[in-house]
């Protein structure tokens, strides 16, 4: 089989509306539990609906890439590099399954339906107990920050291919053909 | 791997390395200043409770009320609101709730009668979406209606560390810059506490939407009133400091207590986002139907000791008004709750010798 060279246009989407998507419930995570400002109420409520928003490409995410062909990276890269990318991109994806999982047990937990949008409500999956609670709430909070961490080294990665090797992993996920 | 690349290239751009640099640092500086590095004047709501919890952690205790008694019994309504909203708990017919009485401040021993703030909240239908958490206060208004304001009113009124006592000139000059808690100065002055947690009312102060089945929405306020007088209740024990909860249970051992939720209608004229300034005696005033408490536990034994009653959690059928001090209430009890429930999960109340034997609390 010919090996591929970019992502495809599917990967590539996914890839980027989620980055966009990831990084804004992370900021805005961060800024409204500290916010006692009016929007927060709002805010919250549009967080936890993009929040399964997220969770529901994440699961097609997942289907798409063990059904697809990705990319190799180049041959000269060492295999510490090899290691750090696939440890790197394989915590990046039990960050994006743990982030909304334990928000909505949190929410669970703590009495709460999930509701989306306004438009239809999630079934509860745990029982209604403070330390279940506390349990996922200080998951979801750790998991963030590791998943910030984790995301400076993706894009620090990303941009050292793609400034300074210009080696083609930076395009791969950039540019078609 | 046929590609052609240019990593053999002798000369790296100081450009393309600066442009890296400054990407990361880009990013960093936006983590940092969305998780509030650089933010030295907004109040945050992890600084409201640390304000609210002093410098003594009652560990696995809320930062606010810390002192209560679970309560249960069924929300029996009359069916009158429905033509208001299209909440569940309004239609004619019962409702079981889960309750508590508490007292203001940070102690969970403090002595029951010196609390200038006597408490009821109670939540019904929880984990469902016809949820609904509501936590009532004595007075009728706030003495101010921002978050702001009302934390610089708690650093007025917070005594001096070192000697335990008041500063009346910080407060009066607090107050003095605060003409808009006229309203509930002259409350303050004329309060009588009640001589029982069963004969207090208490008072949703924020206001909140009723929406109908047209989708028309109506501001109101309600009032949890007592159907018993002072003068039907045992005496306090004025020695104890748990008179109120004890007198409670001898009440409750005798029969259910009784309030009813009296609903006023704002009209055109009321703000509905400020809670400072009361609604005059002659708007509308509609019964939603009476609280009949019938049961209590301690609150390290009943449900209400872990509940987070936020007051924001809301059925279909109402919603939050854009009054700031009500849109504040969330986050900073969600803020007292993780603490609370991450000390409860780690068992840190054991340690700590106030809270001993208090788990969930
Ligand atoms: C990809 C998905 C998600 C990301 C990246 C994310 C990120 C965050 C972050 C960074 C925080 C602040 C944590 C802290 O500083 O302590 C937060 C808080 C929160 N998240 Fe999420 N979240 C996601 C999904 C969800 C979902 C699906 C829900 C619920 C259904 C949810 C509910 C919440 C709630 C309620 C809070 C505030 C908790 C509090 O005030 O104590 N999140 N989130
Ligand atoms: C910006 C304004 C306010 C802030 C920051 C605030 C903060 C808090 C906090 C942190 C708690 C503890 C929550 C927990 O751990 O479960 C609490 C409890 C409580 N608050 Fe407030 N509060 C505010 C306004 C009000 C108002 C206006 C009322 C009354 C109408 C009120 C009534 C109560 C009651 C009754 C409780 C105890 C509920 C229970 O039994 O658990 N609060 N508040």
């Amino acid at each position: 089989m010919h090996a591929t060279k970019h992502y495809s246009a599917t990967s590539r989407l996914l890839h980027w509306a989620m980055a966009l998507l990831l990084i804004s419930m992370l900021f805005l995570g961060l800024s409204m539990v500290q916010s006692l400002a009016v929007w927060q109420v709002e805010a919250v409520a549009l967080h936890k609906s993009f929040g399964i928003v997220a969770l529901i490409l994440v699961i097609i995410r997942l289907i798409n890439t063990w059904r697809s062909v990705s990319p190799s990276l180049p041959n000269e890269l060492s295999q510490l590099q090899r290691i750090a990318a696939s440890a790197t991109h394989t915590g990046l994806y039990i960050s994006m399954l743990l982030m909304p999982l334990s928000g909505w047990l949190m929410q669970n937990a703590d009495g709460r339906v999930v509701n989306v949008f306004g438009l239809f409500s999630l079934p509860n999956l745990i029982a209604v107990d403070i330390r279940y609670f506390a349990f996922f709430r200080e998951v979801h909070a750790l998991a963030a920050w590791v998943f910030l961490l984790l995301i400076f080294m993706h894009i620090s990665a990303a941009l050292y291919h793609g400034l300074i090797k210009s080696d083609g992993v930076f395009s791969s996920m950039f540019k078609g053909r | 791997m046929t590609k052609t690349t240019r990593s053999n290239k002798p000369t790296i751009g100081v450009f393309r390395v600066c442009a890296l640099a400054v990407s990361m640092g880009v990013f960093a500086t936006a983590t940092l200043y969305f998780a509030g590095a650089f933010n030295d004047d907004q109040v945050t709501a992890q600084a409201f409770v640390d304000l609210q919890q002093g410098s003594k952690v009652h560990a696995g205790f809320r930062r606010a009320h810390a002192k209560g008694i679970c309560v249960s019994g069924n929300f029996e309504s009359t069916g009158l609101l429905s033509a208001y909203s299209t909440a569940n708990v309004f239609k004619l017919g019962n409702t079981p709730f889960i309750g508590r009485f508490s007292i203001a401040g940070n102690n969970p021993t403090a002595p029951d009668l010196k609390a200038p703030v006597r408490s009821l909240a109670f939540v019904v239908n929880t984990a469902t979406d016809d949820e609904w958490r509501v936590a009532m206060n004595t007075p009728p208004v706030m003495a101010v209606a921002t978050p702001d304001a009302f934390y610089k009113q708690l650093q007025a009124l917070a005594p001096n560390p070192e000697t335990g006592k008041r500063d009346a000139k910080k407060i009066s000059a607090f107050f003095k810059a605060h003409p808009e808690s006229k309203a509930f100065n002259e409350w303050k002055a004329s309060y009588t506490p009640a001589n029982s947690f069963a004969t207090e009312r208490y008072n949703s102060i924020n206001a909140f939407y009723l929406h109908d089945a047209q989708g028309k929405r109506q501001a109101v306020r309600w009032q949890a009133v007592p159907r018993m007088s002072d003068q039907e209740v045992a005496g306090l024990d004025q020695q104890s400091p748990d008179a109120l909860q004890q007198q409670l249970i001898s009440q409750l051992e005798k029969q259910p207590v009784r309030f009813d939720l009296m609903f006023t209608l704002a009209d055109s004229n009321d703000d509905e986002n400020n809670p400072t300034i009361p609604w005059p005696s002659s708007r509308q005033v509609i019964n939603a139907g009476s609280l009949v408490i019938a049961d209590w536990r301690f609150q390290n034994e009943g449900a209400c000791g872990a509940q987070n009653f936020d007051p924001l959690v809301l059925p279909k059928g109402m919603s939050a008004t854009a009054d700031p001090i009500l849109r504040a209430r969330g986050a900073a009890y969600a803020q007292s709750f993780r603490r609370r429930a991450t000390e409860t999960l780690l068992n840190q109340h054991i340690t700590d010798k106030e809270g001993a034997g208090d788990a969930r609390n």
